[in-house]
């Protein structure tokens, strides 16, 4: 698998020649160490995630692939700055002061409906106060990412779903923070919007270098997407696994499917998820 | 026989789901009637009302026709008497209306935003907003005197109470995610006020400056019956007084035109302002 010859040049600035990271030789992003969360439930206490002990390289793409209800959006929330831990430490790089640590990208329709995709695009950059040309040169650099450029001044009813989830993205990056949070961006989507917006993701990752978090819970687009997959269990949310898919990108899932690296990867995850059964059935 | 019985009780048939031939003319005519019934539906209540009284099924000295009122319409409108008491009207309307507005957005925003703010004043706001602002206008006018600044505040007050209660509503009402979003931009609170929460809540508040047109309207002409010597309202009552049921009539009529004005207004704001709103949305 990591010697079938694609013939593309590898642009990746955190990957050699093949493709493989190189972990050891790359600046940390953020750090997390014995991270947990500890809420108050009627008259007893929560734990929504517990010990997780992480480091993302920057450019790293890492996906957080786990069930419904496991503490995966609330480690993503914690991240975000949406929510405090309560137990163990969270740092991130910090290239230049006023520099923010993450921006999100949500599942839900997030953009504001009062303001035009060109402002909402700038929104992160104006609270922070950023100079008129650097939000002009950014802000209609994202939007030309995203391919939104005839549509910046129109307002997000007017778009479709796919290209609101496109301003949302566009936002989150032209924000310029050291890690993106990505919460199941995609999972509203039909099938080829979805594949398209996977593309595009891994375009402008590739072109900007930013490190990314993805959190999921489909095992086919953390293997799609991911340098790195962190299986989650919970609750109490903590890593059950680590995989690195190393195929060679670009990836082609209707062809790695029928490859026994991919069978075997699957195969493993679903065991961590805790799905028992024969996994080659599980994801027929 | 036994087929003959499937036939009829056990298998189903094939129910034909007729088409249509319209491809939307129907709509169309629809929208072209509504809008000339808006027109036009003034028009016939007048023209009843003219022939209820034409077949003398009313008292014409009570009720005067509208082909009556318009003579008297066109002195008062002559002679500056109607623009007179129709100005004075507008001015204690315009500067009530703007304080109250003001005040009432801004109370009403501390209390959507600030939990500790709201749990203190909202009982207040509810045990005192449905006391009629006109039975307090003989203490007003204690506090404030005789002149305009009375007036100035019963509209204000007035204003105030519904735009406190409608800016509550929508911005307690704001979408979850628009907070988080502002939050995981580190937006700093005011300006996550400004930003994020009234864009969000406007709908609801230009809705509550449409009640509060109406209101203001309401409760200043209640209060010149009252305590004025001038205004639309006085010139309702002192014709009345003076039995002069025309001039009435016509302070009526302006009272309604001024209604009607204001929602027209209103709606144009919110086209403008609004033009994401679901119902300005084309």
């Amino acid at each position: 698998m990591k010697s079938s010859a694609t013939g593309i040049e590898r642009i990746f600035p955190h990957t050699d020649a093949t493709g493989q990271k190189q972990p050891e030789h790359a600046r940390i992003s953020m750090e997390l160490r014995g991270l947990g969360k500890k809420f108050l439930v009627g008259a007893g206490e929560f734990q929504a995630l517990k010990s997780i002990d992480l480091d993302v390289a920057v450019g790293e793409f890492v996906c957080v692939l786990g069930a419904s209800g496991c503490g995966k959006t609330t480690l993503l929330r914690i991240l975000g700055g949406l929510e405090k831990h309560t137990e163990g430490s969270l740092r991130f790089y910090q290239e230049k002061s006023g520099q923010p640590p993450t921006s999100i990208v949500f599942q839900e329709v997030s953009i504001f409906p009062w303001l035009s995709v060109w402002d909402n695009v700038a929104f992160g950059l104006r609270a922070r106060h950023a100079s008129k040309a650097l939000i002009k040169e950014r802000v209609s650099f994202y939007i030309e990412k995203v391919g939104l450029t005839p549509f910046r001044d129109h307002y997000p009813h007017q778009l479709s779903g796919g290209m609101k989830q496109r301003v949302s993205i566009a936002r989150a990056f032209a924000n310029d923070p050291e890690v993106l949070l990505l919460d199941e961006p995609f999972s509203a989507l039909d099938e080829r919007n979805k594949a398209t917006l996977q593309d595009e993701l891994l375009r402008i990752w590739e072109e900007t270098g930013k490190t990314i978090v993805f959190v999921t819970h489909s095992i086919d687009e953390a293997i799609y997407l991911a340098d790195r997959i962190l299986v989650f269990a919970g609750p109490p949310g903590h890593i059950t696994q680590i995989h690195r898919p190393d195929f060679v990108r670009p990836r082609n899932l209707t062809a790695l499917r029928a490859t026994p690296e991919y069978k075997r990867l699957v195969g493993a995850i679903l065991e961590g998820l805790g799905i028992s059964g024969e996994p080659s059935d599980a994801i027929e | 026989m036994s087929i003959q019985e499937n036939h009829s009780d056990q298998i189903g048939r094939m129910v034909e789901i007729q088409p249509s031939k319209d491809i939307g003319q129907a709509e169309r005519f629809r929208r072209r009637r509504d809008r000339f019934l808006t027109v036009v539906s003034p028009l016939i209540l007048l023209l009843i009302w003219e022939i209820v009284i034409q077949l003398g099924l009313l008292d014409s000295r009570l009720f005067p026709a509208p082909s009556m009122i318009v003579g008297t319409f066109y002195d008062l409108v002559a002679s500056g008497e109607l623009w007179r008491h129709l100005s004075i009207s507008l001015i204690r309307i315009a500067v009530g209306f703007f304080f109250g507005a003001i005040a009432g957005v801004t109370v009403g925003t501390l209390m959507g935003v600030m939990p500790v703010v709201g749990a203190v004043l909202s009982p207040i706001v509810a045990s005192v907003y449905p006391i009629p602002k006109i039975a307090i206008f003989p203490l007003i006018m204690v506090l404030f005197g005789l002149g305009e600044m009375s007036k100035f505040v019963v509209v204000a007050i007035a204003v105030f109470f519904y735009m406190v209660i409608n800016t509550v509503a929508g911005v307690s009402n704001v979408e979850r995610i628009y907070r988080d979003v502002g939050r995981s931009f580190r937006v700093s609170r005011l300006r996550s006020v400004f930003q994020i929460t009234l864009p969000a809540a406007m709908p609801m508040i230009i809705a509550g400056l449409r009640v509060s047109a109406g209101v203001s309207l309401l409760v200043l002409v209640s209060a010149e019956f009252v305590g004025a010597e001038s205004g639309i309202g006085f010139l309702v009552w002192n014709s009345w007084q003076v039995f002069d049921v025309r001039s009435m009539f016509v302070g009526i009529i302006v009272i309604g035109f001024l209604g009607w004005a204001s929602f027209t207004l209103l709606d144009a704001i919110e086209r403008v302002c609004l033009p994401w709103a679901p119902k300005n949305r084309r």
